[in-house]
Parts: structure tokens; C-alpha cells; sequence
């Protein structure tokens, strides 16, 4: 089961429908509504905490991307998850701070949290979804 | 001298085999020459682990008790189609597959594309229960239409992945000329050279350390995934008629293995799904292929260094998707790409890569373990890989 903070910004087209129902009766997604803003024909926000299962999660989220939500993961920190991690390099020449960088001797990737000024380069660069958004 | 496969396995068994890793046997070589090395070393391991899309599984799915023609009819696994062109049970999974309702690139901005086929196949490694979905016409032998269940691999019969190209011999070093990041298979490209993208474990990729196939082929018995696999055939797009270096290897991507092994025995830590933004899904596979020492010449193949192996650096704004200018801008070493920095056009671009060269070093140790220990044997190819036909001339 897996848990993550969005931001979700509805087209004024989609504030009509009821997408949290979606979520919950076609997807099994549990919803946890932590702010909403949502007026009749205006742009539509809403902080939301979605928990699921990876693959019902992804169904979850392709749903609301089709129907034109905006979805934005509440940025405050990377986060590195090791056991992820492949060390493959692929974040290195992204990171503009070298806070993910490589041991050129035991060619270990390393997240160094101090340095990171949280860009978000290396999230779309990371395969291996290593790299995750932490939320506020 | 020369060595057969049938020796080196007599000394796998009485435990007298001397096996090092592609990676140390370059200090052997450099202490003790090409010759003493070749007559001292009876094997020498290799290992790589990195994205290669032409992967996927068969799965032979156990009937229900009214049974189901899949072949014909349509399948889907937790959302993602899988084939069901085969068989009444059985259907193939393939890496890039991506959930019917996935945004794709169509959403103005490039997908993310979080779960596939290659997630489905780690999924099931993993021994998780994946959503089944499927449909059929329905026969006179095979009543049922629908299925909708929950299954894992203990309710397949069969589960074998089966790549139909893996281990490139050698890869193409990813750049973007234009203006605009781009997303590639090569991954994200900052515009104007931001950074260059390479794919090989370098000295320790498997073909390049038999660069003619020597000693490589069908029935190759070889490390796949935390269990022992086959080569099959020669993978797609094998091409061995490639420009060569005096030490014989290919100066681009040249030969290919197609791959066999059983899933049921596969461990996760060696079998990895990866989404590539604006790309898709793709599978990482641990594989490591044990080279015999026949010869000098083999040895002195395996001995080569990252500084002695070079990869052409592409285009991918113009060159690959349009075959428009530059076919190549540079060729480098793959020392070079391994200092984090290489120089295309006077400009130093830093370099990031794909392959994981730690998890290929602990493929070929693996490996050497196994074969130190007599729990892997060297097997003789029914035929070798097709090699360079200039080569075979001679």
C-alpha cells in the first residue's frame, strides 16, 4: 500500500464531475481530503491523500491525467530510497548541486540531503523511481 | 595451448578451477602477460545490468474448472494487455505494455508512464498477486467467456521470461543538439549537449568480452536474474558486420543474445521494471555470461580495459529519430564516459549512464562464486553466434 500527497488542479470543465467518487468506487483508491477549493465553472484545487496499491494507484492517476487534472506532488524534499537505487548514474549530470553523485571508486550512488535544493532534475530522470517527492 | 569445455568442467567438479571477474583479470593480464594468464585462468566471469525493452515472459495460466480459450480472446494483467495470440492457456507479457487508460505522451507534457508489463513480470517475481482480466468467444471445449481473478505464479504452470534481445555488444552515447530537453530511451537530454547519456558495463559487458563469439552461442548456459539461463538464438538486430577496433570490438552496438530462464527461480533484487519519462516502461535484467579461457587469443580478448573499448556518440534531436545530420559527433572511450565528463566540439559534457556497474560487477562475482563453489558449469553451444563474415574467411 502505497500513500502520496497530490495537489490536483481541475480545469474549470471538470470541477462538475465527481471525480473523488471515481476514485473511490471505480478505482478502490483511498482518498483523504486534506484542502479543497472547488467553485461551479472556476479553475478547481484540492490536497488530497491517495493510498493504493502501486498498479491500482497508477490506473488511478492516468483516470484524473485523462480527464484533464493537473497533478502536482507536494514538493518540500527528495527523498532517496536506497534499496531502489541501481546506481546507475543517471541523476548525476542532472543534479546541478551534486547532491546525487557517484564514488568513482566503488561506483555507489549517494544522496547528499544537504546540498539537494530540491529542483526536481533527477525525478524524471531516475528509471528506477529511486528518487521521490517528499511531501510539505 | 588450449583448453576444452570438458576440462574446465572436470576442474569446476575437483574444485582446481581458477575463475576471476572480467574486471580483475585486467591486473592478472597486466602482472603476468597474456600468456602465462591464459595458461593459469580457466575462466573469466562478466556481468551487466541495464534497461533493454525487448524483454517479456511466457505464462502458461492454470484453467479454472470451466475452462477458457485466452488464445483469440484478450487478457489484461492489474490493466496492462497482454498477448493472447497463442494458446487456450497460454499468453506472453511484454515489457513496454502500459495500462489501457495511461495518458501516454498525449497530455502535452511527457508521461510518466508508472506502470507496465516490466512492473506486471517484477510483480509476479515477487510473488504479489496481479489483477487478471480476460475474455473469450467461447468454444465447445472451451465454454467460459470471462475470467476475472487474482493470480500469482503459483498458478502458472509454466512462467519463463523470454527476451528476444538483451546485452547489446556496445551502444551508442545519447546527446541532444537542439534547443529543448527531450526524453528519450536514452533518457532526459538537457538541450544543447547538457549531458550525455551512455548504456554498457564497459570491460565487463559480457559480448564485448568475446568479440567475435568465440565461444558464445546457442545453448550458452549463463546467470540470469539470480538463476541460471540460456541463450537461445542470436537477439534481434545482431549485426556482427560492425567497424572493429585492432582488439576486435565492435566500434558501435553490434551483436545481441536472445534469453531464456525461469521466472519461478528469478530473485527481484536482479530483475528491476524502470519508467523512462516520456519514453515508457522497460525491464532491467541481471546477466552475467562466464567466458572459457580455449586459448590465448580469449584471453587476451577479455583483458581489454573501459580505455580500450569505444562507443560512437549520437544525436537524438536530429540524428536518430530524423537520420538527419551528423551520423557521429565523436567517439569516445569508455574511460572517458567513466570520468563523469567527456569533450564533444570543444564543449565538456558531463555523462551519466544506464547500466549499473555496480550491480555488474556483483553479477560477475556472483558468478565467479558459483563457478569457484561447483554450483555452475560451463556448457559447449550447439552453434556459435554468428560472427563478422570477414572473419569467417579467414
Amino acid at each position: 500500500m502505497l500513500k502520496t500527497k497530490v495537489v490536483l488542479s481541475f480545469p474549470p470543465s471538470s470541477v462538475e464531475e465527481p471525480i473523488t467518487y471515481h476514485l473511490i468506487k471505480d478505482f478502490g483508491i483511498m482518498v483523504n481530503i486534506l484542502r479543497a477549493s472547488i467553485s461551479p465553472g472556476k479553475k478547481g484545487r484540492m490536497v488530497v491523500e491517495l493510498s493504493g496499491e502501486e498498479s491500482i494507484r497508477s490506473q488511478a492517476l492516468n483516470y484524473l491525467e485523462s480527464k484533464g487534472v493537473e497533478i502536482d506532488e507536494l514538493a518540500a524534499e527528495i527523498r532517496y530510497l536506497e534499496n531502489r537505487c541501481a546506481s546507475c548514474t543517471a541523476c548525476v549530470p542532472v543534479c546541478p548541486t551534486g547532491a546525487l553523485d557517484v564514488d568513482r571508486n566503488n561506483w555507489k550512488v549517494s544522496f547528499f540531503e544537504d546540498k539537494c535544493v530540491v529542483c526536481l532534475s533527477c525525478v524524471d530522470a531516475c528509471p528506477y523511481r529511486a528518487v521521490e517527492i517528499g511531501p510539505e | 595451448m588450449q583448453r576444452s569445455i570438458d576440462e574446465i568442467n572436470n576442474k569446476i567438479k575437483d574444485g582446481s578451477v581458477v575463475v576471476f571477474t572480467a574486471e580483475e583479470i585486467i591486473d592478472v593480464v597486466k602482472a603476468k602477460g597474456v600468456k602465462r594468464a591464459a595458461q593459469e585462468v580457466d575462466v573469466v566471469t562478466t556481468g551487466t545490468f541495464s534497461p533493454m525493452c525487448s524483454s517479456g515472459a511466457f505464462l502458461n495460466l492454470k484453467q479454472p474448472r470451466e475452462k477458457i480459450k485466452l488464445g483469440g480472446g484478450w487478457i489484461s494483467l492489474n490493466g496492462v494487455p497482454a498477448y493472447a495470440g497463442l494458446a487456450a492457456a497460454d499468453i506472453y507479457i511484454g515489457a513496454t505494455a502500459i495500462q489501457h487508460n495511461d495518458p501516454r505522451n498525449d497530455n502535452g507534457k511527457p508521461g510518466k508512464f508508472r506502470y507496465g508489463g516490466a512492473h506486471v513480470i517484477e510483480d509476479l517475481v515477487t510473488h504479489k498477486k496481479v489483477q487478471l482480466s480476460a475474455g473469450a468467444y467461447g468454444t465447445d471445449c472451451y465454454p467460459n467467456k470471462k475470467r476475472e481473478d487474482w493470480i500469482d505464479l503459483a498458478d502458472t504452470n509454466d512462467a519463463f521470461l523470454f527476451n528476444p534481445r538483451n546485452c547489446y555488444q556496445n551502444y551508442n552515447v545519447a546527446v541532444n543538439l537542439s534547443d529543448e530537453t527531450i526524453y528519450t530511451y536514452m533518457g532526459k537530454l538537457k538541450p544543447k549537449l547538457g549531458n550525455a547519456n551512455y548504456c554498457s558495463a564497459g570491460q565487463l559487458s559480457p559480448l564485448l568480452n568475446d568479440p567475435y563469439f568465440r565461444t558464445i552461442g546457442i545453448g550458452t548456459r549463463i546467470f540470469l536474474c539470480g538463476t541460471e539461463g540460456y541463450i537461445a538464438w542470436a537477439g534481434t538486430q545482431h549485426n556482427p558486420d560492425i567497424p572493429r577496433l585492432d582488439n576486435g570490438t565492435p566500434r558501435s552496438a553490434a551483436g545481441t543474445a536472445a534469453l531464456v530462464g525461469n521466472l519461478k527461480d528469478m530473485h527481484p533484487e536482479w530483475l528491476r521494471a524502470v519508467s523512462f519519462t516520456g519514453y515508457g516502461v522497460s525491464l532491467s535484467v541481471a546477466v552475467g555470461i562466464p567466458i572459457p579461457i580455449l586459448d590465448e587469443e580469449m584471453m587476451a580478448y577479455v583483458s581489454v580495459t573501459d580505455a580500450d573499448l569505444k562507443a560512437p556518440v549520437v544525436d537524438y534531436s536530429r540524428f536518430y529519430p530524423y537520420g538527419e545530420g551528423d551520423p557521429k559527433l565523436a567517439e569516445v572511450s569508455y574511460a572517458e564516459l567513466k570520468s563523469g565528463q567527456i569533450e564533444i566540439n570543444g564543449q565538456k559534457v558531463p555523462t551519466g549512464c544506464f547500466s549499473s556497474y555496480v550491480n555488474a560487477q556483483r553479477v560477475a562475482l556472483t558468478l565467479k562464486a558459483q563457478i569457484d563453489q561447483g554450483e555452475f558449469f560451463l556448457t559447449q553451444p550447439v552453434s556459435l553466434l554468428p560472427g563478422p563474415a570477414d572473419k569467417k574467411e579467414k
